[in-house]
């Protein structure tokens, strides 16, 4: 019985709910020692001085690195541990480790600075990590074809992940080398890391354990954690267990980019997009880390899901003096989609035009060209997605009717590129394996289970190739020793890359097997591993230097809507309902699927209404779980998941992703209805200090009966901002 | 010191100020118990003291002292259990022993909002609650109710729609 598209028991469902599970800070070795980080105060300066006074701890400081003093990511301008520059607060400086606690945190350092004015204002930064521009088309021409045109600037916050588990790592002096265990979404790029600091001839091996939530979170900065443990490691010869803090955690690890994003926009008085011209900037931090490649997601979804001949995207990721920004469900594209959605629907006021009336004229539909100028393909399902969110939300008639109710109504469309940006996939050339067994197939991937059901997804998969029960088909533990290099688990590619890697292997070894059971296969042939490389589908092209192309094999389309009220006292907004449409492809494990789309709708919520990254002097001064806010059960409307399916030819079963998706719509959804309410919302998260400051709009009855804009010549547009 | 714990007599030696949590964890080897946030606002330490939730991590263990101590490990409710993994309750599982333990203390006969209001000092970062609400429900209810949430409109081609 097939088992795709059913929702079978989770594979670690039963040790999650029995306690059973273990995670990095449940993990005992003997002779372990407990490591500290002692962290930068400054956020720009030289270290001029540092006295230790640590009786019985193992001292660690750049001195003691055998390699290289780097964390190697895009490019190697991290150092693993300050050896004179600050460029940010909690930048590690030295490392101590003891086997008691209360000794380890009596153990005093101190560093004397020399300070030095910090930069920490992104508009003043005059170094850009990354810069890009996409064209397409001839802007101006485009623009002297509106009748109207339409300014705005949009920003976003700084958001912290915080998966329920912190960060942490344990190594293991092994063989001549290091074994690192933690929680961690990317053993390979943790290994990586390692082989740079620890130097030639140390073995590193990476082992991931039940991981307790990533979001991005434990993509990039699990690689200083390894190697800090591991020089601790390497220097007592004895196990050292490096579990951060909640307040450290917030304190010193990556957070969403904060954004400023410009938008101009030429459009007819029917409502047609005529010119796009966005401006991206954003805030990357102290170093590189993964900039790039956030800025390049970001300037790509930065049009939002609309066809548009001309179209102008610059973008820049500046550094300044605080912790690196890294990775965050979305990777760039719920800052830039907030702001094009918001901008839509200033533009539809601006029009007198219906919101959804705008989005249907303006939806890129299947043959239409992104402003990458990929063709897209019959998949691309964003009306299939408006249409449904305003049938199933019942949107029409709520928008009239919520304003003399106190309540208001927004939506936002949107879409995300499944997989590496551009030749990311290419260049990676993931790797899966799937080992035959006396019972069935294990299957070998490096790629992590983080709560969002890998381990059994791959399962059904591989078990419908082999048409077999998904009990038959077991994972191995992503161990850099056992398993085969498949890529980091971001970028919703697990299910639509991995995935079908293994699907795959899984047909060859059933070809491999014909009729013979699988033990009788091994006592006739032997042991079996079948694995595969990717491959890009053919006529899939793209160019970094131009950045024309195909920027992804398949987009994900969506629509959310937001409804919501605000206690005129307070100014708090209460959250009624919220309904998600994600098109994944296909959901191969549908509960599992509603669970993401539920839960990063929850997260995206967070995100445009609640949670504030309050920074000051470079520092994050509201590091803890009492006043940095995510949504409890209280704030969570009822959320209502839809899940449509247009599949897409080159992923499993016509799977696409979904993990980031639901991140870049609801931001959009919940200020397009405070906008419904009247407040003129350009920046989130909307908190009730920021809507005490937002312009009010005219009263939304008034509003609805604006008049459309004179025809006028291109040269006496009008001009909105 | 002795506590009744997970339903046995247990006599454990720990300064009596030491978090509770920690008790469990290293003294007794009841890792199901995590620590999210240390200072009583995330509920994954969350157990039942006398049948009432607290956060171990802000319970000295001298608290303890001759009282009921339940943890995930002992939890007896398998309905409940088997309800967050077929509904999707669990996705990470961090939270999920604290959200157990709150689950089952909730009083009989709760409502929407008595519910909502129980699990309230027990954060989940994956589900978004939803399928949390779901797990509850179904392990109380005496029928399980449909999934309602999830609902499929499956086109084979994106021109088309059905619904299912």
């Amino acid at each position: 019985m097939p088992s795709v598209g059913k929702s079978v028991a989770r594979k670690d469902g039963w040790a999650k709910v029995t306690g059973a599970a273990r995670y990095v800070d449940d993990l005992r070795f003997p002779g372990l020692l407990h490591a500290r980080t002692v962290r930068a105060t400054i956020p720009c300066g030289e270290v001029a001085g540092v006295r230790v006074d640590a009786p019985g701890c193992v001292v660690v400081d750049h001195r003691d690195i055998p390699g290289r003093n780097v964390i190697a990511m895009i490019e190697a301008d991290q150092p693993c541990l300050v050896e004179r520059e600050v460029r940010h607060v909690a930048e590690p400086i030295v490392l101590l480790a003891h086997a008691d606690r209360e000794t380890l945190a009596r153990a005093r350092v101190e560093v004397e600075y020399r300070k030095r004015e910090p930069l920490l204002d992104p508009r003043l930064s005059r170094q850009a990590f990354k810069e890009i521009t996409i064209e397409k088309g001839r802007l101006a021409e485009g623009f002297a074809r509106a009748d109207l045109v339409v300014e705005g600037e949009y920003s976003t916050g700084a958001q912290e992940q915080l998966y329920l588990e912190t960060n942490g790592v344990i190594a293991v002096p092994e063989d001549g080398g290091v074994t690192v265990y933690g929680s961690l979404q990317c053993p390979f790029y943790v290994k990586k890391s390692l082989e740079a600091v620890l130097g030639p001839g140390r073995r590193a091996r990476v082992v991931q354990l039940e991981t307790g939530g990533g979001f991005g979170g434990k993509e990039d900065y699990p690689s200083i954690l390894a190697c800090h443990a591991a020089l601790l490691a390497l220097k007592s010869g004895r196990p050292v267990k490096l579990v951060l803090d909640r307040a450290e955690d917030m304190l010193a690890t990556t957070k969403r980019h904060p954004s400023i994003v410009r938008h101009r926009t030429g459009v007819t008085r029917d409502g047609r997009l005529t010119a796009v011209e966005v401006e991206v900037l954003m805030d990357a931090g102290a170093y590189v880390t993964l900039s790039p490649v956030v800025l390049s997601r970001g300037t790509i979804h930065a049009t939002g899901p609309y066809r548009c001949d001309h179209v102008r995207v610059h973008g820049r990721a500046v550094m300044t003096n605080t912790p690196p920004n890294g990775a965050f469900r979305g990777f760039g594209a719920p800052q830039t989609q907030f702001a094009a959605e918001v901008h839509m629907d200033r533009i539809a006021e601006a029009l007198g035009l219906d919101p959804v009336r705008l989005r249907e004229i303006n939806a890129l539909r299947p043959g239409d060209r992104t402003a990458t100028g990929q063709v897209l393909g019959r998949d691309a399902s964003a009306l299939l997605a408006l249409r449904e969110a305003v049938r199933r939300s019942d949107f029409h008639r709520k928008r009239k009717a919520y304003p003399s109710q106190g309540k208001g109504i927004g939506l936002a469309l949107f879409f995300h590129g499944s997989g590496f940006t551009g030749g990311g996939e290419t260049y990676l050339a993931s790797r899966a394996s799937l080992e035959l067994t006396e019972k069935g197939a294990r299957i070998l991937v490096g790629s992590t289970e983080i709560g969002q059901g890998t381990r059994t997804m791959h399962a059904q998969i591989v078990a419908d190739a082999l048409g077999w029960p998904v009990e038959r088909v077991t994972s191995a533990t992503p161990d850099t020793a056992l398993v085969p290099d498949s890529g980091p688990t971001v970028a919703s590619r697990t299910c639509m890359v991995v995935g079908k890697l293994l699907e795959r292997a899984a047909l060859e070894m059933k070809a491999r097997l014909g009729r013979l059971s699988p033990r009788a296969y091994l006592r006739r042939h032997g042991p079996l591993v079948v694995t595969k490389q990717y491959e890009p589908p053919a006529g899939l092209e793209w160019s970094d230097q131009t950045y024309r192309g195909d920027a992804y094999g398949a987009y994900g389309w969506g629509c959310d809507v937001v409804e919501l009220e605000v206690d005129p006292a307070t100014l708090e907004t209460r959250l009624l309902k919220t309904t998600a449409v994600c098109d994944v492809g296909k959901a191969i494990h549908p509960v599992m699927v509603a669970g993401q789309i539920e839960g990063g709708t929850a997260q995206a919520l967070g995100f445009g209404l609640l949670e504030e990254v309050v920074m000051r002097d470079g520092r994050m001064a509201n590091a803890q779980l009492t006043n940095y806010m995510i949504p409890t059960s209280l704030d969570t409307p009822p959320l209502e998941a839809v899940i449509l399916e247009s599949p897409y030819p080159h992923g499993p079963s016509g799977a696409k992703g979904v993990g980031e998706m639901p991140m870049d719509g609801p931001a959009a959804a919940a200020a397009n209805a405070l906008r419904h309410l009247g407040f003129d919302v350009r920046s989130v998260p909307a908190t009730p200090e920021r809507l005490l400051a937002c312009p009010r709009l005219p009263a939304p009855g008034a509003k609805s009966k604006a008049r459309p804009p004179r025809a006028t010549s291109a040269r006496g547009r009008r001009r909105v901002s | 010191m002795k506590f009744t714990l997970n339903g046995r007599r247990v006599e454990v030696e720990a300064h009596p100020l030491a978090r509770l949590l920690d008790v469990l964890r290293e003294e007794c080897g009841l890792t199901g118990t995590k620590e999210g946030c240390g200072e009583g606002e995330c509920g994954a330490c969350t157990v039942l003291l006398d049948g009432r939730p607290v956060n171990a991590c802000l319970v000295p263990f001298a608290h303890a002292e001759g009282a009921r101590v339940s943890t995930v490990e002992g939890l007896k409710d398998r309905r409940l259990r088997a309800a967050f993994v077929d509904e999707g309750g669990a996705q990470c599982g961090f939270c999920t022993p604290g959200m157990l333990m709150a689950a089952a203390a909730l009083p009989k006969g709760f409502d929407e909002q008595g519910l909502k209001r129980g699990l309230a000092g027990n954060l989940c970062r994956c589900t978004g609650y939803t399928a949390i609400y779901r797990a509850v429900e179904k392990s109380r209810a005496r029928r399980a109710p449909a999934r309602p949430k999830v609902r499929r409109a499956a086109p084979k081609r994106p021109a088309r729609r059905r619904s299912a």
